[in-house]
């Protein structure tokens, strides 16, 4: 069984104001999260604003230092307490996909520099097979790269762009890919393509990923393990049919209550409860 | 009743003229809530734009006309031309983002007697506020804060009262919930749906999400490319939609405990600065035929009170049924070449084809 994902007691505090009226913000509330397993798996992270999903993206990206713990990706320490993996060794564990593509590439770049760079400077490959590998991203996640050469942000939509950045995360071919509210800004019609696209990758690609979302109901649908978390807690873990369609906290029981669903009309709720007292 | 006549709104720019709605007919009875869905860049803004009567440069009402169903203070009747009058007394408007809607330097007090109505007698208003925003779920004092202390859900309760205190005919909604979580999305919804009972106000709706207009709506409008395509009870938007372009959008979601493959929709809506010639949908339709790439259907009426612009409305339905049997997640977890292929021939297959081409005479 190799490890995917292990998080150990991860706190992460966050100082507001100045002596005398700091208040300590608990972000992360001691974070135990184990995933082992032999095929790739995608784990969910959901939850509210302010729930610390995002905290945890950055502390497995190394983006934040966690104020103690540890988090183990593919087997290697990769945050807390002598962890010194070296950067591009990192880099090529676990790779990020944020959630708004124009503001994670600049616009006064061309996408493919991002790609080349990847290619050469974390996957460390020479200048012919860097293209190749570009080329080989590039049509996993249906684009071609005559189509993305020499382009800027702005010509592409945000769907041909947050699959610009997919194709780039997947250059070194990472072991574990955080992906950060990766559809939130793509319209809702179109949001079924990127995920389906995660399905395939997990299948052909072998990566494991990491889909924080707000929205359960995609994580219902792509997801083998949920984490729900609540002000800086994991509220629920489990397999992620069995928390979804059985949730035994109370938390994850509002969440789900409060997704307009097409099933039940919550106005029938009322009338219900109403004949009820 | 509000009528909405041919209406063509027409943005300038640098390129020239484009059409954002491109006549649009609809008939609103009173006192109900109309949803208004769409993939971004419909219209459905444009459009909500053009009801509130905001339609200053670079946005023009080209053509057409509304008319509101209520005569003014002297008697003339309420259109497009005279209703900016009516602002916040008899038609008012919900925003999607409360934070930069609310005036960061002033209190939220100030806001509520910031227009003409009700600046005679300041004191005796702001007591009628409180007493009105405390039915809401807000504290009376909420209104002596400053926006950036309150959070998102009472800023959106805050932008609710705003609109309704004056009691007005008309609520317009722009995506008034897709900046909130969803447990404060359906406290928000909850307390308009309440609020529209007891006022009895018509509230036209535009959101994304179809859960939400489920959830809300009484009937709905559904836009693509600048046109009307669908106007019918919600109930039987869902359950029976009569053009492709609904089902496709109804289906385009996951939901949970239903663990059917989907596919979302392929392809992208067309540019309006060259719409393709007859219907605008076609591109992206599996029914679509040389007729529809050739002649544009216009919204009739096909069952009582259901209306659709498509030549093959009667065969919505059987393809409904055809992708009811796409195949199951597990199944197709096994080969995943099979996911895209699959979910694809569900939609496409030439049973969706034969369906169409058995339909002889297109139904006008």
């Amino acid at each position: 069984m190799r490890t995917i994902l292990k998080t150990e007691g991860l706190n992460k505090d966050y100082q507001l104001g100045g002596f005398p009226r700091n208040v300590t913000i608990k972000a992360l509330d001691n974070i135990n999260i184990t995933v082992e397993s032999d095929e790739p798996v995608i784990i969910s992270v959901v939850g509210e604003s302010g729930s610390g999903k995002t905290t945890l993206a950055k502390v497995i990206l190394r983006l934040v230092q966690p104020s103690s713990g540890a988090v183990t990706v593919a087997d290697h320490l990769v945050a807390g307490k002598r962890a010194r993996p070296d950067k591009t060794e990192f880099l090529r564990t676990v790779q990020p996909i944020f959630q708004n593509p124009f503001e994670a590439f600049s616009r006064y770049r061309t996408v493919d520099a991002y790609l080349y760079e990847t290619a050469t400077r974390v996957a460390q490959l020479g200048r012919d097979r860097a293209i190749a590998a570009m080329e080989e991203a590039l049509s996993v996640v249906g684009l071609e790269y005559k189509d993305v050469r020499g382009k800027y942000p702005n010509q592409f939509s945000g769907g041909e762009l947050q699959r610009a950045s997919v194709a780039r995360a997947l250059i070194p071919h990472p072991s574990l890919i955080i992906a950060d509210e990766p559809v939130s800004m793509i319209d809702a019609s179109r949001r079924l393509i990127i995920i389906n696209l995660f399905l395939a990758l997990k299948q052909e690609y072998k990566t494991s990923l990491v889909y924080i979302t707000h929205d359960l109901a995609t994580a219902y649908y792509i997801s083998d393990y949920t984490v729900v978390m609540n002000h800086g807690t994991v509220v629920e873990f489990g397999e992620a049919k069995q928390v979804l369609q059985n949730p035994r906290h109370e938390y994850t029981r509002l969440l789900l209550d409060s997704i307009p669903s097409l099933d039940h009309k919550w106005t029938e709720e009322i009338a219900i409860d109403a004949s009820r007292n | 009743m509000i009528k909405l006549d041919n209406v063509v709104a027409t943005y300038t720019t640098q390129r020239g003229h484009v059409n954002a709605v491109d006549g649009v007919d609809l008939e609103i009875p009173d006192s109900m809530i109309l949803g208004i869905a769409g993939e971004s860049g419909c219209g459905k803004s444009t459009l909500m734009k053009v009801i509130y009567g905001d339609t200053g440069f670079p946005l023009d009402l080209s053509a057409g006309s509304v008319n509101y169903g209520f005569d003014n203070d002297r008697g003339q009747p309420v259109t497009s031309k005279n209703i900016q009058k009516e602002w916040f007394k008899r038609i008012s408007y919900i925003p999607q983002s409360s934070m930069s809607s609310l005036n960061p330097v002033v209190r939220i007090r100030h806001q509520f007697t910031d227009y003409p109505a009700t600046s005679k007698n300041k004191a005796e208003t702001l007591e009628q506020v409180r007493t009105f925003i405390q039915k809401l779920g807000l504290p009376p004092e909420a209104i002596d804060a400053y926006p950036h202390q309150l959070s998102g859900g009472m800023r959106q309760r805050i932008m609710v009262a705003m609109a309704t205190f004056q009691q007005p005919e008309i609520i317009l909604a722009d995506e008034p919930t897709t900046a909130l979580d969803v447990v404060v999305q359906k406290d928000i919804l909850m307390l308009l749906m309440e609020l529209q009972k007891e006022m009895k106000n018509t509230i036209i709706f535009v959101s994304h999400d179809m859960g939400v207009h489920y959830q809300l709506t009484d009937r709905m409008m559904i836009m693509y490319a600048a046109k009307a395509v669908e106007y019918a009870d919600t109930a039987d938007i869902f359950r029976e939609p009569l053009h492709p372009y609904t089902l496709m959008l109804t289906n385009s979601l996951p939901t949970i405990g239903d663990d059917r493959a989907r596919a979302g929709l392929p392809g992208s809506p067309p540019s309006l600065w060259e719409p393709p010639v007859g219907c605008r949908f076609a591109p992206r339709c599996p029914l679509a035929t040389d007729l529809c790439r050739t002649v544009e259907p216009q919204l009739a009426q096909h069952r009582p009170g259901r209306f659709s612009a498509c030549h093959y409305a009667e065969s919505v339905p059987q393809l409904k049924e055809t992708i009811g049997h796409a195949p199951r997640l597990s199944d197709v977890a096994k080969d995943p070449a099979k996911l895209f292929a699959d979910v694809e021939s569900a939609l496409k297959l030439d049973e969706a084809l034969e369906l169409a081409t058995k339909v002889e005479e297109p139904a006008r």
